[in-house]
Formats: C-alpha cells, sequence, structure tokens
C-alpha cells in the first residue's frame, strides 16, 4: 500500500484518456503561443476573455457528445435541440413570458427529445446514427413551427424588453468574478458532469457499456438506463448552448447550431475521447474545444479564410483520430509481442 | 466424502431440430474438480448454460445448495452461486481489473464511488489466491491468462461455490497452466466445486478428481479419475454405433493433383504437409479448433501464410491472394455458408456469377447477362439446386442447396481442387445425402476434394483417406479401412504435452 502512495504523478497518468488529454494540452498552448507570435493582439486580455466566451458553446456541446461516444454512440440531434431551445425560449419570451418559465419550457423540450433518443437507442435496439438522425429531422422541425416558420422578434423588444435584456445579460453579455458569465456557466456544468463522469456509478458504466456492452450486461448493468442517461446529458448541454445562442443574437434562430453535433465529436476526438467508446477523458474535451476555438480565434486574428480555417481543423480531427488508430494498433502489436515472451 | 452441491436430473433441452440434450443428470461435489468430457456437440456447453442460467432446460430439475430449481435466469444462478468463466472473455478491457470486479456492483459512499476500498478488496481477493495482478491495472494490458485469472477473482468476489471453466487452458502456456491450477487448487481447498470443461485429456491427470463423459446429448457415465485410463475415457466418448449408411463410390485411385509441402499460419497451421489424389476424398478430421480451417483459409490465401510451398499438377503455385489460387483452379467452400460462402441479400444467379466475371463481362466490364443465363441454368441443372428461379435470394434457399450453389459457383469455372470445409453443419439428413453425392461425382471426374468435418461416422463412411489434425498440427493419417472412432479421437487428442509429469 505504502509503495503505491509514493508514485501519484503515475498514478494521474495512468487514469484512462489522461495521455491523449495532455497531448491536446500540450498541442493547445502550441497553437495558442504560435498564433500570439504571429500576431500580438493574440495575447490581450479582451481577446482572451472573447475566446473564453466562444469556446464555452464548444465545451458544452463537446462535453455532451463525449458522454455518448464514451458509451460507443452518437448523438446527431444535438443541433436540432440547440435550436429548439432557442426557438422555444425566445418565442415565449418575445411573448411576455418571463425567463423562468421560458427557459424550463424549453429544458423540458429538450430533455424529451434525450429520452426519446435513449429509448429508441437503450431499449429498441436502433442503430444510434439512424434513431439520431430521425431525432435531428424533427427536432429541426419543431424549432421551425414553434414561431411560425420565422425566427422571432428582438427577444429585448416590445413586451419582453426586460426580461430580454436580464436573459441576455445572464446567458451572453454579463460579467462574473471579470469572467464573461457562458463561459462560467460552461465550466461550471463542465465540472458537475465531470464529476459525475469520473466518481460515480453512473460514470463507470458508462464506461463500461462504451468498453463491452456484453460483459456490462452479465454483470447486471442496465445498458438502457445507462444510455438514456448519456442522452440526457447531451440533451440537456444542448439546452444551455440555445440560450446562448439565443442571448448572444437576442433572438430565436430556426438555423442556430446548424452541424454542431459534429462539432461536439470535433471537440472530443481532439481531446482524445475514443469514437469506438470506454475510453477518454471530460478534461480532454476541455483541451479539445479550447484547441478549437483558438484556432477558430488565431486563424480569425491572422486573417485567414473562413475557408482555410475548415481546412484546418478537418485535418486536425483525422490526425487526432489518425493517432488514436495507430496507439492502438501499436499497443496491440506491443500485446501480443508480451503474450509471446511469456511463452 | 465431500458433499453433494449441485446436483442436476433428467435434464432435456431441444433445439429446433436438434435433441441437445436427453435425460441428463450431472452432479458436482464440494470440494473437487469434475472434469466434463464429450466430443464437440456433445452438450457439454448446452448442460453448463443450462446450470448457469443463459438457456433454460424443456423438463428436469437443478439443485444448488440444497434448492431445487425448475428453470435458472442467469441473476437467479448467480445469486445462487454459479459463476462461468467464458472461453470468450467477458471483460471491459478498457476498465481496471477492481472496475471490472466490482461491476454493476460498485460500492458507494452517498454518490461518490469508494474506488479506494474496492481496490482495496479486489487486492486482499487476488491475494488470497496468489494471482499477482495489481487491481489499478487496465485489464486490456493484461495478458490473456491473466484476464482469466481476473474473472476467476470477479466470481469469487460474488461468493460462487461452483466454478465452471469452458476450455480455459486452450490458449494459456505451460507455465500459464500451472498457475491457473494452482488456483484451482486454492479453490478446491476453500470448498469451491468446479466444473472442467477440456479437450486436452493429458491435462486431467494434473486436476480431475472425478469425470462425467457425455455423448450426443445422453449421459454415459461418471467415474473417479485414478479409477480410468485414457483409453476408458476415448472409448466411451467415442463409443456410439455407426448406423447411418453413407454413399461411398468406389474410384481408381488416379494421379497426384495437389501437394502442400511445409505450410505454415500463425500458430495453428504449423509444418502441414499432404498430398491429394484424383479419385480419392481426403477427410480431415479433429475437434473444433485444430486448426482445420485456419489450414483451408491459408491454402485459399484468404489468410496469409509465413511459409510453405503448394504444388498444382506438378507445378509450383504462387498464392497470396484468394484471386491466385482461383486463378489456380483451387476454391474454398468455406464453413460458414451464410457469412463466408454467400451473399444472402443478392440472387442466386448474382451469387453463381460473382467469382465468375471475369469470363462473364466483355471488355468493358459490362455483364454478359445471357450467358451468365446460361451458366446459370447449367449449374442449376447439374447440381439439381431446388430455387423457384434465378432471380431467387440465396439467403432463403434451403441449408443444402446454399451449399450447392457455393460448390456450383466454383465449379462454372474450371477448378481442380475443392476443398469442404464442414459442408454439412446445419442442414437435415437428405441434403446431407445430396453433398456426399456431389463431392462423389467431383471424385468421379477427377477433382481433388478436401473434407474438413468434426464429424467422426460422416468422414469415416465418405473419405478414402483421413488426417487428422490437432493444435494446428497433422498428428497421423490412415486410410478408410483402417479408421476406428478410437483411433481418431486419439490423434485428434494428442495435445502438445505442455505439463511435464
Amino acid at each position: 500500500m505504502e509503495n503505491k502512495k509514493e508514485n501519484p504523478i503515475k498514478r494521474f497518468l495512468k487514469i484512462r484518456g489522461m495521455g491523449a488529454a495532455l497531448i491536446a494540452f500540450a498541442a493547445l498552448i502550441i497553437i495558442y503561443l504560435a498564433f500570439g507570435l504571429i500576431n500580438n493582439k493574440v495575447f490581450t486580455a479582451t481577446n482572451i476573455h472573447n475566446l473564453l466566451r466562444s469556446m464555452s458553446k464548444y465545451l458544452l456541446i463537446g462535453v455532451g457528445q463525449a458522454y455518448l461516444l464514451i458509451t460507443g454512440n452518437i448523438d446527431l440531434s444535438i443541433g436540432s435541440v440547440v435550436a429548439m431551445s432557442s426557438m422555444i425560449s425566445a418565442t415565449l419570451m418575445s411573448h411576455g413570458t418571463p425567463i423562468i418559465p421560458a427557459i424550463l419550457v424549453a429544458l423540458a423540450a429538450c430533455l424529451l427529445a434525450g429520452l426519446i433518443n435513449g429509448i429508441l437507442v437503450g431499449k429498441f435496439q436502433l442503430p444510434p446514427f439512424i434513431a439520431t438522425l430521425g431525432t435531428m429531422f424533427c427536432g429541426r422541425g419543431v424549432a421551425y413551427i414553434v414561431n411560425n416558420n420565422r425566427n422571432t422578434d428582438a427577444i429585448s423588444s416590445g413586451i419582453g424588453k426586460e426580461a430580454g435584456d436580464l436573459f441576455q445579460n445572464i446567458f451572453y453579455y454579463g460579467k462574473t468574478f471579470g469572467l464573461f458569465n457562458p463561459f462560467i456557466i460552461a465550466f461550471v456544468v463542465f465540472l458537475v458532469f465531470f464529476f459525475i463522469l469520473s466518481k460515480t456509478r453512473t460514470g463507470r458504466h458508462i464506461y463500461a457499456i462504451g468498453s463491452n456492452v456484453e460483459a456490462a450486461k452479465l454483470s447486471g448493468v442496465s445498458v438502457f438506463s445507462t444510455t438514456t442517461k448519456a442522452y440526457l446529458v447531451s440533451a440537456f448541454c444542448s439546452w444551455i448552448v440555445g440560450l446562448i445562442l439565443c442571448a448572444q443574437a437576442s433572438m430565436g434562430n430556426m438555423e442556430a447550431g446548424v452541424s454542431y453535433e459534429m462539432y461536439g465529436v470535433a471537440a472530443g476526438v481532439i481531446g482524445g475521447i475514443s469514437p469506438l467508446g470506454g475510453t477518454g477523458l471530460l478534461l480532454g474535451v476541455l483541451a479539445g474545444s479550447a484547441v478549437w476555438q483558438t484556432l477558430e480565434n488565431g486563424l480569425n486574428m491572422v486573417g485567414a479564410q473562413v475557408g482555410l480555417q475548415r481546412i484546418v481543423i478537418g485535418v486536425i480531427v483525422v490526425f487526432s483520430v489518425l493517432l488514436d488508430v495507430l496507439f492502438r494498433g501499436g499497443s496491440k502489436v506491443k500485446a501480443a509481442k508480451k503474450a509471446k515472451k511469456a511463452e | 466424502m465431500n458433499d453433494v452441491i449441485v446436483k442436476m436430473e433428467n435434464i432435456c433441452k431441444t433445439f429446433p431440430g436438434v435433441k441437445a440434450l436427453d435425460d441428463v443428470h450431472f452432479e458436482l461435489r464440494s470440494g473437487e474438480v469434475m472434469a466434463l468430457l464429450g466430443e464437440n456437440g456433445a452438450g457439454k456447453s448446452t448442460l453448463m448454460k443450462i446450470l448457469s442460467g443463459v438457456y433454460s432446460c424443456d423438463s428436469g430439475d437443478i439443485e444448488i445448495l440444497g434448492n431445487h430449481y425448475s428453470t435458472l435466469s442467469p441473476k437467479q444462478a448467480q445469486a445462487a452461486g454459479v459463476a462461468i468463466i467464458h472461453q470468450e472473455l467477458n471483460m471491459c478491457r478498457h476498465l481496471t481489473v477492481a472496475e471490472n470486479m466490482f461491476l454493476g456492483r460498485e460500492m458507494r459512499g452517498g454518490l461518490v464511488l469508494k474506488n479506494r476500498e474496492m481496490e482495496k478488496i479486489a487486492k486482499t481477493i487476488l491475494d488470497d489466491l496468489k494471482i499477482d495482478i495489481s487491481p489499478s491495472q487496465v485489464v486490456g494490458e493484461l495478458a490473456v491468462s491473466k484476464q482469466q485469472m481476473v474473472e476467476i477473482a470477479k466470481s469469487l468476489s460474488m461468493d460462487a461455490k461452483v466454478l465452471i471453466m469452458d476450455e480455459p487452458t486452450s490458449s494459456l502456456s505451460a507455465k500459464e497452466i500451472e498457475d491457473l491450477f494452482r488456483i484451482v487448487r486454492t479453490l478446491k481447498e476453500k470448498g469451491c466445486g468446479i466444473v472442467f470443461i477440456s479437450h486436452r485429456l493429458e491435462e486431467l491427470q494434473h486436476i480431475a478428481d472425478r469425470v462425467t463423459i457425455m455423448r450426443d446429448g445422453h449421459y454415459i457415465t461418471s467415474m473417479n479419475y485414478k479409477d480410468t485410463t485414457i483409453d476408458e475415457i476415448i472409448s466411451h466418448m467415442v463409443g456410439r454405433e455407426i448406423k447411418e449408411k453413407f454413399p461411398r463410390v468406389n474410384c481408381e485411385k488416379g494421379r497426384k493433383i495437389f501437394e502442400v509441402k511445409n505450410l505454415n499460419a500463425g500458430p495453428m497451421v504449423r509444418d502441414i504437409n499432404f498430398e491429394l489424389y484424383a479419385g480419392e476424398i481426403v477427410g480431415f478430421a479433429g475437434l473444433v479448433g485444430a486448426g482445420r480451417t485456419e489450414t483451408t483459409r491459408a491454402i485459399f490465401g484468404a489468410d496469409p501464410k509465413t511459409e510453405g510451398t503448394i504444388i498444382l499438377e506438378g507445378q509450383e503455385v504462387k498464392i497470396t491472394c484468394v484471386n491466385d489460387s482461383i486463378k489456380a483452379g483451387i476454391v474454398l467452400a468455406p464453413e460458414d455458408r451464410k457469412r463466408d460462402g454467400l451473399c444472402t441479400k443478392l440472387s442466386l444467379k448474382d451469387n453463381i456469377a460473382l467469382p465468375n466475371l471475369d469470363f462473364l463481362c466483355n471488355k468493358l466490364g459490362v455483364v454478359k447477362n445471357k450467358e451468365i443465363n446460361e451458366t446459370c441454368d447449367k449449374a442449376i441443372g447439374n447440381f439439381k439446386i431446388k430455387t423457384a428461379g434465378l432471380d431467387v435470394d440465396a439467403g432463403t434457399l434451403s441449408g443444402g442447396n446454399q451449399q450447392k450453389v457455393v460448390v456450383a459457383k466454383w465449379l462454372a469455372r474450371n477448378s481442380k481442387v475443392v476443398i469442404f470445409d464442414e459442408p454439412t453443419r446445419g442442414i437435415d439428413v437428405a441434403a446431407k445425402v445430396e453433398i456426399y453425392n456431389l463431392m462423389n461425382k467431383l471424385k468421379q471426374e477427377g477433382i481433388a476434394v478436401m473434407f474438413v468435418s468434426s464429424e467422426m461416422p460422416e468422414i469415416m463412411g465418405i473419405a478414402d483417406r483421413i488426417i487428422v489434425m490437432c493444435d494446428g498440427r497433422i498428428t497421423g493419417e490412415m486410410s478408410a479401412e483402417e479408421a476406428t472412432q478410437e483411433k481418431i479421437m486419439t490423434l485428434a487428442t494428442k495435445f502438445e504435452n505442455k505439463l511435464v509429469g
């Protein structure tokens, strides 16, 4: 026992997915410094604040998607649920509903979408790609219907002005402890889900079903409830992102969050979440979403075109999965060699 | 003597079309290792799956530690103290040893998992069994033997009193087997009863207290290991009368067509040498997992080989991929028709045409439909394939007809060597006879036939020469006249002796 306590660093490094997460952090620092050297403005406090605020969306989406990736599933409905959240809360507020009931109705709708995903994938064993493709279309449809196929009016005008101003302040423009609120919110949500994933039974089961469903079932893990919980987490994160987008734009936008689900996959994958399930750390998502935002921000600052940004991000996503595959392949060969040696 | 902890009586189980277990008895005492023996398909695994709740039996009584059950669910079996160590290990490879051991039964303080405490208990159990594995190690990084020990430790942590081990030694090295046996002896001292399923009869002397022998779904006998011999065990395992008649055709043995020299491909294909002559069927006997399928795949070029020469009609042929083999005229009707043999969602016509599109297409690659239809009509007539038409999905045909389609697609081109891997598995008796006739027909036409089968009667009834494999090696060869079930079984269980003594 004594021996083990002497080596906390080793223990820390052995946590699953830690290696990949640390690599992502290293990459983040390098990318950040590189852009900073090209354009000093990258280092200014204003830019750092802006960077953290923009990053909060990707962090939240990444956390939600990471829960699914670790269970070996995927959630394609994230973007649509974001739009639902934005449209429902904005429509209600622009018609004079106070903030809290408005966002709670939006939350209920989002969680319902998550629940449906969980039932389809966990109970009926539908391929997650198809099941969530269905909710993706339906969710977008709901976002359209909510305000009769139009974006909402500005929420901080008309009868909802007071509530709208407050809402925008809370979810986008205001600051707490010197940091923009959306980042604070995202970070708190991140900490809560980090805790759940690494310290609770639900978290353990999420890793287990992603690693080997059969073994998990035979050990008495409920695949249905675990899968559903993961989809609810993702829906919850999407809900907050929807609120942030709504506050930022001061209106509900039917096209909000398009392809966010894929940004979530990218943030997770860059941070070392295996798209095959079973391994990965939320810490990696923190790094992954920061890498993503830093790239976007940095390429902007040095004046690169949007097209170029997309290409760079695409290459980085593929490259990080390629690393994962090569690493896995490598470790397999190593294991086989070890086994041979033992003989 | 020790108490009886498991008593199974009059157990019957029918699967569609097969009576898997017929009035089977089984008894296990505490503190003993019971070796459960029998050929493939004797019903050992089915019986143990009933005991562990994976299958339910049609009738019979199960008594575990004094409680009676007519059916068991996996959860009930677990609660009753039965644990099964599967042949294919069931672990979450990304999780640690302790996490796997406590999966589904995690200890918590409030919401938070008590990781340190679980690791401590895991460590105690592992130490108790003298297993040198750290509980914080990730399971995927452990060797298979260590993973198996983790499974054993897991079942102990659940207070299992009955441990079923299905072929636990098959992938272990000598040192690992010794470790495993040491642990099994520790379990015995703790009063656990252990069911040990194995084909490696030579291992029994190190571990078995009693043996139960099954054959074709029947209970044959139980004895003390001390009072019996390996020869007696083998004769009980195979002692069936062969009542079926096989349509043997006598042919003049012709010239040598095919020769394999020093074929090596991984651990399951080691130094294989054999020859095939025109006018004979060569049977490859052995237990499941003897390396016969691997051998056929290596010859056919479906798996890479490390070494080996293949000679066809006196000429060496280089086979590095399946295409080389097909071009040369060496073809394979694989073991799993539905997975490897046919595209079940394509039509019969498409399946027959698929490997022959090289000559059924014009230079631009456009398919010549008329010629395909002619080829298929010929094949259907030749092989008497029963089908409603050429456009029927191959997957909807009966098993026997599917097998004929697999062969027909190869014989639409000029094939010289046909390898059958378990061609009669899962098809009814009448269809089996048609497959035998088909093989006989090829034999008469001078095509070399290699016939892999785990069913001893059909190999003895159809093959002219029998080669027996075990553990990736050829362990013997005999003519059909010399062959007896005992001889084949003895050769089929001639494992390399890993343990000394």
